[in-house]
């Protein structure tokens, strides 16, 4: 198979992005340009799916890769797919073909440079999920940051540019360490080839500063409690298609880098870390829960219970068991769906009556019922009811903290019930109860784009509640491997003092 | 007879010197054909350097002269950052009133100072260059005579550079009494034993290059000379003069001073960090671009005196690698600076920037990438030249240097997303004049292109630099 077909994935919406630049701009190719966006995305999910289709599930190997030679002697261009990135590619493709079609309303003004920023983002996304080389991880990791940091800035709210400097500096403060990490593994082993770090080790006396210096930059991006702050603003300030992307995906970023990096490269760190990865997730899940609860705005809301969801996946991830893994993985791409439903079902009424105040809102049934349905099944994911791809992920979650540590576990279970608790409350106040406001009575229902997007989400999170045996078989291999290529289960007994 | 068709290059501008300067008084009304003359012979200049056999390695008068592949790479980023620097401001001379047929000369003269500085391999060679750049320097700055900013700033630049050249010659005049020779080579064989007097020599030496790299605590001149001169002469202090000091920089720890490297290492760490954090904490409050750019480039020559200080080969080339990439930057910048222009007015504050997005669009996209790479976020080539120099610094494992300097980066991010989000997302203002000259674009677009490209093949300048080899 010679066909570059995962740089031709990470090239494509760039190539779509100067196209749409290079093609002189006048408002009545403004649509214009919004199809060549579509197309590029629509087209970019197909390859990823035909990726899919063509991926071979029960080899451990990294499958497609392709190296080239780019900072001589020092840095491979490296890129590669397994069992996990792959459905985070997946889930990246998908999720931005419905971001563009979200542009129609919200995005007034410029809209050719949003669709240039949204695509130049997407090859970034791709990228950090293929990259097979720590320092074309960071190349990518950080690159993203300038195109979001312009859409919050240009096409955000109110307070769009204090929330945009908070996101660029959180994360880039977040991340410089790690690059001082990346290039001291690279004077350590001699490479930043992450099949051959696999391979090689690293020697465990440096593991631990390596570890957290890893952690400070995806502790920022997850994120955890306590750098958790930016997102509320940036998620608040962002246009729907900017937090649908951050809360879908960049965030994913975050919990990628933990199975890839921090366990891959750093089991015995890890191993040793995992009381403070505990602590810390316990906190958001309980902690960001109950704000979530106190919060008058839905996207804040939102916002919290993104952080709470994300606290799910770092609890799953260190309990380095099989299911805890399974389960984050598939926690993230659930929350990556349902999260991404949740900011187009609040961009949705915010287009009509422009306020995220939730208590403006009310009795929103009888005059939305269409929105009713797909909000409902919106929260019934978000708050994990079985039969919805949000239970599995936690179930799976829940059931690897349970092997590990029981406190632990019951702790983290009660955040489901907070979880339940917020976003019922959320729905009861805006779908449920009187009409009061006047101006919601003129609201109309969902227009046909809206119902295409929604329910273009509402497919895959029933369908992978009720049959989640494509995701978990594309994974199962790729996690098993990793816990015994890092005899994780080994340190896992040793630990247990069996 | 010396081997003196190594030096054609430097022959040939000294010649062209004279020749202009009778010719522009001759003629009358002749500057601007003097100002062309001068972009003509820079690229003959340079195409003389690029032609030299590369393969030799040799020194000419007595072992005071050094051709090697560090003189002849400096030389070329020197004359084409010079060649560029004459395309992107020759309108801006010529509407500023201060198109004499001087300006050109004295920028030749400092150029030649400056290949002297480069090639210097004897104190005394070495003196006699940086004075023939610098005099011809001071000049320059208060070229707009009838400006009282500009004559201030050339006044403030020579009594600090004067004062620095002092304390320069003094540390020279130490060392030659210590090691009985003037000639770098000779230095590094005479002084094996650490002295009392020698130590001072190359604090003092240190001292005065520090100045002319304007790096931390000897900056103060930079802010106030920057922003005061004319901006092509602006331009030309950001990028040239840093050139040959950074070279001089090198020569001096690399060969004289090498075996006696625990007695710099510490001032060169100190120099650099000061510069880096100073640099970048001191840029925020400002409100004038050129300004603001002179505490930028302190940050940046922070950086480079970091790769310098690690005392190794892979150190040096770092540290050409950023400054070759800092160059390129910094002439993006500027060019974008001579673009701000109406009616024969050229716009110099921040503010003046607002919503400058919704008129020139690719103007505002260039300072957006410019930007983002001073600010050394990847894939653009700043992040770049940041990575080689801590790929360097941590090989030594000094770590603390490493970590301080990156996190000056996120400093230095916050006052550059402060200009671009001034560019983005504020209320527009009054449009600018979109009309610029051929050079200027070409400029532009050339150095933009660079800066956003340079993740494709980042092996190409690498590879030329690892030639680079000091000992």
């Amino acid at each position: 198979m010679n066909f570059p077909i995962l740089s031709s994935l990470i090239l494509l919406p760039t190539i779509g992005a100067l196209f749409i630049f290079f093609v002189r701009s006048s408002n009545s190719q403004y649509q214009s340009s919004k199809y060549v966006a579509l197309f590029i995305t629509i087209a970019n999910f197909f390859l990823s799916l035909y990726l899919w289709i063509v991926f071979d599930k029960s080899i451990v190997d990294f499958q497609f890769v392709e190296e080239r030679e780019w900072i001589s002697g020092f840095v491979n261009y490296k890129v590669g797919v397994d069992g996990i990135s792959i459905l985070f590619i997946l889930l990246t493709t998908f999720v931005t073909p419905i971001c563009v079609i979200t542009v129609n309303a919200t995005i007034k003004n410029r809209l050719k440079d949003f669709l240039i920023a949204i695509l130049i983002l997407e090859t970034f996304m791709i990228g950090v999920f293929c990259s097979l080389d720590l320092v074309v991880f960071y190349l990518f990791f950080e690159a993203g940051l300038i195109p979001m940091f312009l859409i919050i800035g240009i096409w955000g709210g109110e307070r769009r540019v204090y929330s945009a400097f908070k996101f660029f500096l959180y994360t880039l403060l977040g991340s410089v360490l790690m690059l001082v990490a990346i290039i001291s593994i690279y004077w350590i082993t001699g490479t930043t080839d992450v099949i051959k770090l696999y391979e090689l080790g690293i020697d465990a006396k440096y593991q631990n500063l390596l570890w957290l210096a890893f952690f400070s930059s995806f502790a920022v991006k997850t994120p955890m409690w306590p750098v958790h702050t930016w997102l509320p603003d940036a998620h608040v300030e962002a246009p729907t298609a900017g937090s649908v992307l951050l809360a879908a995906i960049l965030l994913k970023m975050a919990g990628y880098g933990f199975i890839r990096f921090s366990l891959g490269l750093f089991p015995d760190a890890s191993l040793y870390f995992v009381p403070l990865v505990y602590t810390l997730s316990l906190i958001a899940i309980i902690y960001t829960s109950l704000v979530a609860l106190m919060q008058e705005d839905m996207k804040k809301l939102i916002a919290y219970s993104s952080v709470a969801h994300m606290g799910f996946v770092t609890l799953g991830i260190f309990t380095m068991t099989q299911q805890g893994i399974e389960g984050s993985i598939f926690q993230m791409i659930s929350h990556g769906l349902v999260s991404a439903a949740l900011f187009l079902c609040v961009g949705v009424v915010y287009d009509r009556l422009h306020t995220r105040l939730i208590n403006r809102y009310g009795g929103l049934v009888s005059i939305m019922p269409k929105y009713a349905i797909v909000f409902m099944v919106f929260t019934l994911g978000a708050l994990g009811l079985p039969g919805t791809s949000g239970f599995i992920g936690e179930f799976l979650v829940l059931m690897g903290a349970f092997k590990k540590n029981i406190l632990v576990a019951t702790i983290a279970s009660l955040g489901v019930i907070l979880g339940a608790a917020y976003m019922l409350w959320l729905y009861k106040r805006i779908i449920f109860g009187k009409l009061i406001n006047e101006e919601v009575k003129k609201m109309v229902d969902l227009k046909r784009f809206e119902i295409v997007t929604l329910w273009l989400l509402v497919l895959p999170i029933i369908f992978f509640g009720f049959y989640p045996e494509p995701l978990i078989n594309s994974i199962e291999v790729s996690v098993a491997n990793m816990i015994d290529m890092n005899d994780l289960g080994k340190i896992n007994k040793l630990a247990l003092g069996e | 007879m010396e081997n003196l068709e190594l030096i054609i290059p430097e022959l040939f501008i000294s010649i062209m010197i004279m020749f202009l300067l009778i010719f522009g008084v001759f003629k009358k009304n002749s500057s601007q054909l003097v100002y062309n003359l001068t972009t003509v012979s820079l690229v003959a200049a340079l195409a003389l350097i690029i032609n030299l056999d590369t393969q030799i390695q040799s020194s000419l008068f007595n072992n005071s002269y050094n051709i090697d592949n560090l003189a002849r790479f400096m030389k070329i980023l020197l004359i084409l950052s010079g060649v560029f620097v004459m395309l992107s401001s020759s309108k801006y001379i010529q509407i500023s009133k201060i198109s004499k047929i001087e300006y050109p000369i004295l920028i030749l003269c400092s150029i030649l100072g400056m290949m002297v500085m480069i090639s210097s391999n004897d104190l005394i060679v070495f003196y006699m260059g940086l004075e023939l750049q610098s005099l011809a320097l001071y000049v320059l700055a208060s070229f707009n005579r009838d400006n009282l900013l500009s004559t201030e700033s050339g006044l403030k630049y020579f009594v600090l550079s004067a004062l620095s050249s002092g304390l320069l010659l003094y540390g020279c005049s130490l060392i030659y009494g210590f090691s009985e020779t003037t000639n770098f080579n000779q230095i590094m064989v005479n002084t094996k034993e650490v002295e009392y007097g020698l130590t001072f020599g190359i604090v003092f030496i240190l001292v005065g290059l520090a100045f002319k790299i304007s790096a931390v605590p000897f900056h103060m001149w930079a802010p106030d000379v920057y922003q005061g001169s004319p901006t092509s002469v602006t331009v030309f202090f950001a990028l040239l003069p840093k050139i040959a000091a950074l070279t001089v920089f090198i020569r001096f720890l690399y060969i004289p001073f090498y075996e006696l490297g625990d007695q710099w290492q510490m001032i060169v760490i100190f120099l650099s960090i000061a510069s880096m954090v100073f640099g970048a904490v001191a840029a925020i409050g400002q409100k004038n671009l050129k300004r603001l750019i002179a505490y930028s480039s302190i940050s940046h020559m922070g950086y480079a005196l970091a790769g310098l200080s690690t005392g190794t080969t892979q150190g040096v080339q770092s540290s050409i690698t950023y400054i070759t990439i800092y160059l390129v930057m910094n002439l993006a910048f500027f060019s974008c600076l001579f673009m701000l222009k109406r009616n024969d007015e050229y716009y110099e504050n921040i503010d003046d920037l607002s919503g400058l997005s919704k008129n020139h669009p690719l103007l505002s996209l260039s300072l957006l990438v410019v930007l983002f790479s001073l600010a050394g976020i990847p894939p653009l080539a700043g992040f770049f030249a940041k990575f080689y120099i801590f790929v360097a610094v941590i090989n030594e494992k000094m770590y603390f240097l490493a970590i301080v300097g990156l996190l000056a980066t996120v400093i230095a991010a916050f006052y550059y997303l402060r200009i671009i989000k001034i560019i983005y997302f504020d209320p527009e203002k009054e449009k600018f004049e979109s009309k610029h000259n051929l050079g200027l674009k070409f400029t532009l677009a050339a150095s933009t292109f660079f800066i956003l490209a340079y993740f494709i093949y980042p092996s190409g300048i690498v590879d030329i630099i690892s030639q680079i080899n000091i000992n």
